[in-house]
């Protein structure tokens, strides 16, 4: 083995090849060099092959035409088809809606569970619960939707024995849309959001609401000077990391609607199937577009995690 | 200490009688609180009722378990699952031999590149699954290099996908043990790397390893999008297809998916009791 040599430094200094390369010995002798590599390269070439070639690839070919030329047809084409464009659209909508919704709703059970005074085993076996939700997503999660809501779902029926309305037929209202993919989608959105908001919550101290109740500070001035400055870095960096956690998902919306809605993920799963217009070119633009989207979320969501570590850890 | 300091301590001694005094009468619930937990518990358990309702729905005007029994004695079942657990071990076992080395050697010696590694590891935030085997079909798919066909580029785009979470249980273990220490403890003490690294850093990792693991195992089990799009058999393109052609033998997998998810973040709890440094528990959607 010649990870031994490391356990005495200065014998290693001795081996090292340093002679043959031929010139004079340097300032500072290599130290094992090649033990670094052999640690830290692996991850690092898998990093390249299977992260970042595929990606610089996608990137590059956003901008070629079929014969490998430089152009611009395709983002052009991307951010012009109305197909693509209503893609996007219908994409940015349902994660926005379930961004906030998902960052409203969680939050609210976060303070109910960490700060409303529930019983104590609750509060645990929210946490668990939130854990399990926000994993519990894709192709299933799909299914026990369809069971609820769907045109025989449980809900479905019991609305019309107790309403005498078919909430397609009467209402016009059903889940194979934005709004109802929404509502699956929060499945796992305000968990996660429990799940981030908690230890938040948890950080706000004691103190901090007693100097501002000495200070003559009532409950609405603790939280529009106290609380919510602290809270609103932590609270705006989730709700980009839940906007993200939705504009990504592809399972479940596969499984619940097909290609009923036609989000960015699912026209792209459609390109790599073959299913429609086969443009390679185009297929790459739309999936630049995802990781530009992606990559400014989760920049904002580094930058705001920085901020609000300055008063919560 | 409470000799040199007598205001201080009286002052820490204080503020504890106080949050001790106030807890029972300032925190009692408010109704509020019950209200939102309420809502929150009809959102979690009203669709796993119906699922279940509707499972047991199979035969027409009575509720029976058939379509659990269909999923149970159904071959497919466990083939896909069986298919699944492969991939979802040898996807442990190659995480496992990528990020252990790497985030020992940048605790021990490459600090520097640690943001690097941090970086990399969260780039499948960035990159959404479909993105990724999108690539990955587009620049492997044609000469001089080419995996499809082969299982290799699902179980790349398995480990891309469990990096985040595998890295950072190792991280938060090694965090908390001081490896740098302990390795020149032992190693002054006379013993090689594989005598360290056996007796000492993988005794001390070994529930955070544990909770990799089990993370990558529930992440990989019910994967969709990179078995769907190339083409493997596995659990969750199993399900999908099911649910195609049979609703209530679908609706009762969904249960049985949601058990194992349970199980499983259950065990990397438990795993986890007490451990400095817990590890954010999402998978994929």
């Amino acid at each position: 083995m010649t990870v031994d040599r490391l356990s005495v430094q200065g014998s290693v200094v001795d081996a090292a090849p340093s002679g043959k390369k031929g010139g004079a010995p340097r300032a500072r002798p290599p130290r094992s060099r090649l033990i670094d590599w052999l640690a830290v390269g692996p991850f690092f070439l898998f990093a390249l092959l299977f992260i970042f070639l595929p990606s610089l690839q996608i990137f590059i070919r956003s901008f070629q035409d079929r014969e490998g030329h430089f152009t611009f047809d395709n983002i052009v084409t991307a951010a012009t088809g109305v197909d693509f464009v209503n893609a996007y659209q219908a994409s940015l909508s349902i994660s926005l809606i379930t961004a906030v919704g998902g960052a409203a709703f969680g939050f609210l059970l976060a303070y109910a569970v960490i700060m409303g005074g529930l019983p104590r085993a609750l509060r645990t076996f929210m946490m668990t619960f939130s854990g399990v939700a926000s994993n519990f997503a894709g192709v299933p999660l799909a299914f026990a939707f369809i069971a609820t809501m769907g045109t025989a779902g449980l809900i479905t029926r019991l609305f019309e024995a107790i309403t005498g309305l078919n909430p397609q037929r009467d209402l016009g209202f059903s889940i194979y849309t934005i709004w109802g993919l929404s509502i699956v989608y929060m499945y796992f959105q305000f968990p996660l959001m429990v799940l981030v908001m908690a230890p938040a919550l948890d950080g706000l101290r004691r103190e901090w609401r007693e100097a501002c109740e000495n200070l003559g500070g009532r409950t609405y001035h603790f939280w529009r000077y106290v609380a919510l400055p602290i809270l609103l870095p932590s609270l705006l960096g989730t709700t980009i990391l839940l906007f993200g956690n939705a504009f990504g998902a592809y399972a479940t919306a596969y499984a619940f609607s097909g290609s009923f809605i036609n989000l960015v993920p699912i026209v792209i799963g459609a390109q790599i199937k073959g299913d429609v217009l086969y443009n390679p070119g185009l297929g790459n633009a739309l999936a630049l577009g995802m990781i530009v989207i992606m990559a400014l979320c989760m920049t904002g969501y580094g930058l705001l995690q920085r901020r609000s570590a300055r008063w919560l850890r | 200490m409470r000799g040199d300091l007598p205001q201080i301590a009286g002052t820490a001694d204080i503020s504890r009688v106080a949050r001790r005094l106030r807890r029972p009468s300032s925190r009692r619930a408010s109704p509020w609180a019950w209200f939102w937990l309420a809502l929150g518990m009809l959102y979690f358990f009203v669709p796993l009722v119906a699922t279940l309702e509707f499972s047991m729905r199979a035969v027409r005007g009575r509720y029976t378990f058939v379509a659990f029994q269909h999923i149970l004695s159904d071959p497919d079942f466990y083939r896909n699952f069986g298919f699944s657990l492969m991939w979802a071990v040898i996807t442990m076992v190659i995480s496992l031999l990528l990020v252990v080395p790497t985030a020992y050697w940048v605790h021990l010696r490459l600090r520097r590149l640690r943001p690097v590694v941090e970086f990399i590891t969260l780039m499948p935030f960035v990159i959404p699954a479909v993105v990724l085997v999108f690539g990955y079909i587009r620049l492997y798919g044609s000469r001089p290099l080419v995996l499809t066909g082969s299982p290799v580029l699902l179980v790349a785009g398995y480990i891309v996908l469990s990096l985040p979470y595998m890295y950072r249980s190792v991280d938060a273990g090694l965090r908390a043990i001081d490896v740098r220490t302990l390795t020149e403890a032992a190693q002054s003490l006379g013993a090689g790397w594989p005598t360290i690294l056996r007796q000492v850093i993988f005794p001390n990792l070994r529930v955070a390893l544990l909770s990799g693991t089990f993370l990558t195992l529930a992440i990989v089990v019910g994967e969709f999008t990179f078995a769907s799009l190339l083409v493997w058999p596995a659990f969750a393109p199993y399900m999908e297809d099911l649910g195609n052609k049979k609703a209530y033998e679908a609706a009762a997998l969904a249960l049985i998916s949601f058990g194992l998810t349970w199980a499983s973040i259950g065990i990397i709890q438990w795993l986890g009791r007490g451990a400095p440094g817990q590890t954010q528990v999402t998978g994929a959607h």
